[in-house]
């Protein structure tokens, strides 16, 4: 060492004594990239998406006209593509709630009675099939739920047959097959998004103080009054959590649909198939502000009622 | 919450059903591989044979999207981890105007549906006419993929804490040695983690991809034709099983190197 203080050896030194003396100079450095490349990739893709969704297509040429209109949105109302919207959020609406039901058992039983091994267990139980192919899964369903696979030969292995026959003849839900009907599509669904609701369920289950289970019991609560006046409110921000999740990919999939269910569409095959063989961008993109829409409007109602405490 | 109370039975048993129908399916792909019927999907399998691994690794058409799969998920990654580490060294050196904006706007790539990103570039590329590449794949996949990254470095980072960094200047490192020397070290682990998440994510990504790809094949695109349109039934299997321990493996690996810390890998999908 030659000084008293540090000499400048090199620009790094140097540029060292610049950071210290401008701190904000170095974070400004390190998210220049990130910042631009998320700024410009992402936002600038979703402003594009916004500016083609107000612009239409000439009926006779097929061509985009750049021009400001609210035609392209209009068109979203006529019957047909209405029904694609309700026939989404309804299907979405109803994924969340069985995934509600399903989950809880499952993050309950992992928040209070897993440990050790089994905590282990429960954790990669439930993140190996969140992360593992996305493809992969809804393949799997086809397999399962196709006319002559497994289902069919548990249902008439244990005499079901008619039962499930019973189901597919049902009006609007049912079909030709599970693979061709609603019930599958929820079904899988409900399989490919079931992680999604039992992590935050579990993370808020595990926040639940131990003593307040012991003064509801003090108090003379039995297990099931605890559960519903305890548990279950304290719950409450993780299940909004999860279902932020569930209700939104559910919105916005269009693969799931298109591998098992009827030929009818969901708002994510419409995106794809307008932006596609219809060529029709402007119409695509309005569709796809829709999620956004119910998915702001969602949110909104969900922070207020405190689930961003649970993320 | 936790008890030693034994656990009710009925819950028990609704809790390991749970986890055995997250399960179950995935174990039929692996049997579906090995069946000797391709034309259906039929219930048990007649019969059980290996030959369709030698049929799906002598089909050509296999090949050129796994090579295109690993080659954009290897940029992905790459881009992702660098991006993803400088903005988490950023939020977690200083508090400022907009950070919560900043997080926000990391996360929100993967916390809105994949149609709408898919449809965000599509739009883009259709307005700056843009022709579709593997340059215009990776742009969407490292735009989802920095969240993962940032996810894990950010959690490192928050552990490391200053006085670390003090000491480091404090013996005479400059920021660069103290850099290479302090952090990269004990970013070391969650930035392989992050890194191999991102890789599985991306090798993975379907919906983002039929956007972005025009007539470009990916492997989960060229599952997807088969599943619109089966051929050989079983070599669909066999891509399936690839396609799963290629996602599997990095995950279970990202697992063990960042378990025991205060966040561990894969939380946040």
């Amino acid at each position: 060492m030659s000084g008293a203080a540090h000499p400048a050896r090199g620009p790094g030194d140097r540029l060292t004594g610049l950071f210290w003396r401008r701190p904000k100079l170095l974070t400004a450095l390190l998210l220049l990239p990130p910042l631009l490349w998320l700024g410009v990739v992402y936002i600038g893709s979703l402003v594009a998406l916004l500016v083609q969704s107000f612009y239409s297509i000439d009926q006779f040429s097929g061509l985009v006209v750049p021009d400001f209109t609210l035609k392209t949105y209009a068109e979203l109302l006529i019957p047909s593509n209405f029904d694609i919207i309700v026939r989404t959020v309804a299907m979405a609406a109803a994924v969340t709630l069985a995934s509600v039901v399903l989950a809880f058992p499952v993050a309950y039983f992992a928040a209070r009675y897993a440990k050790g091994r089994w905590k282990a267990v429960f954790y990669l139980g439930i993140m190996l099939p969140l992360w593992s192919s996305y493809l992969v899964k809804v393949y799997a369903w086809k397999l399962i739920l196709a006319k002559e696979g497994i289902v069919t030969w548990a249902a008439e292995g244990i005499g079901a047959g008619n039962l499930l026959n019973a189901v597919l003849a049902l009006p609007v839900i049912g079909g030709n097959s599970l693979s061709t009907s609603y019930i599958g599509t929820f079904l899988v669904f409900l399989y490919v998004w079931l992680p999604y609701m039992i992590l935050p369920m579990q993370a808020s289950l595990e926040r639940v103080p131990t003593s307040m289970l012991e003064a509801s019991a003090d108090l003379g609560a039995g297990n099931w009054r605890t559960l519903r006046s305890v548990i279950l409110p304290l719950a409450l921000p993780g299940v909004i959590a999860g279902s932020i999740f569930t209700f939104s990919l559910t919105l916005g999939d269009y693969i799931i649909p298109q591998i098992v269910g009827s030929s009818r569409f969901f708002i994510g095959q419409a995106v794809y198939s307008l932006q596609g063989t219809a060529g029709n961008i402007p119409l695509a993109a309005a569709f796809a502000v829709v999620p956004i829409a119910i998915m702001l409007v969602y949110l909104t109602i969900a922070r207020k009622m405190g689930a961003f405490d649970a993320l | 919450m936790h008890s030693d109370a034994r656990p009710p039975l009925a819950l028990t048993l609704a809790a390991i059903g749970g986890l055995l129908f997250l399960h179950m399916p995935i174990v039929l792909i692996f049997l579906y591989a090995f069946t000797t019927e391709d034309r259906s999907y039929q219930f048990p399998p007649p019969g059980l044979t290996t030959e369709w691994f030698a049929v799906a690794w002598n089909r050509a058409d296999i090949w050129p999207p796994l090579y295109l799969s690993l080659r954009v998920a290897a940029l992905s990654s790459g881009l992702a981890l660098v991006l993803g580490t400088l903005c988490a060294a950023a939020m977690a050196r200083a508090r400022f105007f907009g950070r919560d904006t900043i997080s926000l706007l990391v996360v929100l790539p993967i916390a809105l549906p994949g149609i709408i990103t898919g449809m965000s570039l599509r739009s883009a590329f259709a307005i700056g006419d843009i022709p579709f590449s593997t340059f215009t794949i990776v742009l969407g996949h490292a735009t989802f993929c920095i969240v993962i990254v940032y996810n894990n470095a950010v959690a490192r980072f928050r552990r490391l804490g200053a006085s670390m960094l003090e000491a480091s200047a404090d013996l005479g490192a400059n920021s660069f040695q103290t850099f290479r020397h302090v952090i990269l070290p004990n970013l070391g682990s969650a930035l392989l983690a992050g890194g191999m998440l991102a890789f599985a994510l991306s090798f993975d990504e379907v919906i983002v991809t039929t956007f972005t790809a025009g007539q470009q094949s990916t492997l989960p695109i060229w599952m997807l034709n088969e599943l619109v349109r089966p051929r050989q039934r079983p070599v669909t299997n066999v891509v399936a099983i690839v396609v799963f321990v290629a996602t599997f493996l990095p995950i279970l690996a990202a697992y063990y190197l960042t378990r025991g810390a205060e966040e561990t890998a894969g939380g946040g999908k």
